[in-house]
């Protein structure tokens, strides 16, 4: 999917569940036109998140275009921060974790991204949910 | 973008969707109108508000229910064609007339 020139999306929550169900949300409402990738939990099956596991779903989404992240609490965002800074050099700048519900924020993210918009388009529209 | 980007179409259809327009049928048409180049607005009475149909948080803001009447118009070099795809969409009930309304 890597040649997509579509924006990719990338779910981030502390339950693997609410990760896949988010993910399993933006397939069936929006399409397969984004590319989409999500992690959730530790590897015993509890809740947690871990910068190595984004790191791999940022490259499973990955787009020239760029990648929009969406997360739940706290550590997802920090997480997610660090696993930006890890990236390769010519990736930076192209990666944006969005302040956007989880659930809502990927629906509106992806469908903003499946019509080729641009990543500073798809943040925003997934911030517009948000309360200002 | 050609000379021709003051054409304008407009059109109404009867908004039969079980759960009126919410969140899938909300996305389907915006991704349809996304696919046109001119600038297209739907509103729930002929004299508006007027909200932009590209924008998927505002269509989905707008919770539009079942028995409204949709309202489309378009500006741009492909509005009639915009106007009769949307119109279409709403016509064909999302290309869901069978789901379960429940699911929607």
């Amino acid at each position: 999917m890597s040649g997509s020139g579509n924006v990719g999306i990338v779910v981030v929550s502390h339950s693997a569940d609410i990760a896949r169900g988010t993910a399993d949300m933006v397939r069936q409402m929006v399409g397969d036109e984004v590319p989409l990738a999500f992690c959730g939990g530790d590897p015993d099956g509890g809740l947690g998140t871990n910068v190595e596991s984004i790191m791999a779903a940022i490259d499973a989404a990955w787009s020239d275009r760029g990648v929009a992240i969406l997360v739940d609490l706290g550590g997802a965002e920090t997480n997610s921060e660090m696993a930006i800074e890890l990236q390769p050099e010519e990736r930076q700048g192209r990666i944006v974790v969005c302040n956007a519900p989880i659930v809502e924020g990927a629906v509106m993210a992806a469908t903003e991204a499946s019509g080729g918009a641009s990543l500073e388009d798809v943040k925003r529209t997934a911030e517009e949910l948000s309360p200002s | 973008m050609s000379g021709m980007t003051d054409m304008r179409a407009s059109g109404a259809v009867l908004l039969t969707h079980p759960v009126g327009l919410h969140a899938r049928p909300s996305v389907k048409l915006t991704k349809l109108a996304k696919t046109f180049r001119s600038t297209i607005e739907i509103s729930t009475a002929a004299n508006g508000p007027w909200i932009d149909a590209k924008s998927i948080v505002k269509v989905m803001a707008a919770k539009v229910p079942q028995g409204s009447e949709l309202h489309v118009r378009a500006a741009g070099d492909d509005a009639s064609d915009a106007v009769a795809a949307l119109i279409g969409l709403v016509e064909d009930d999302f290309g869901e007339a069978n789901a379960d309304a429940a699911n929607g």
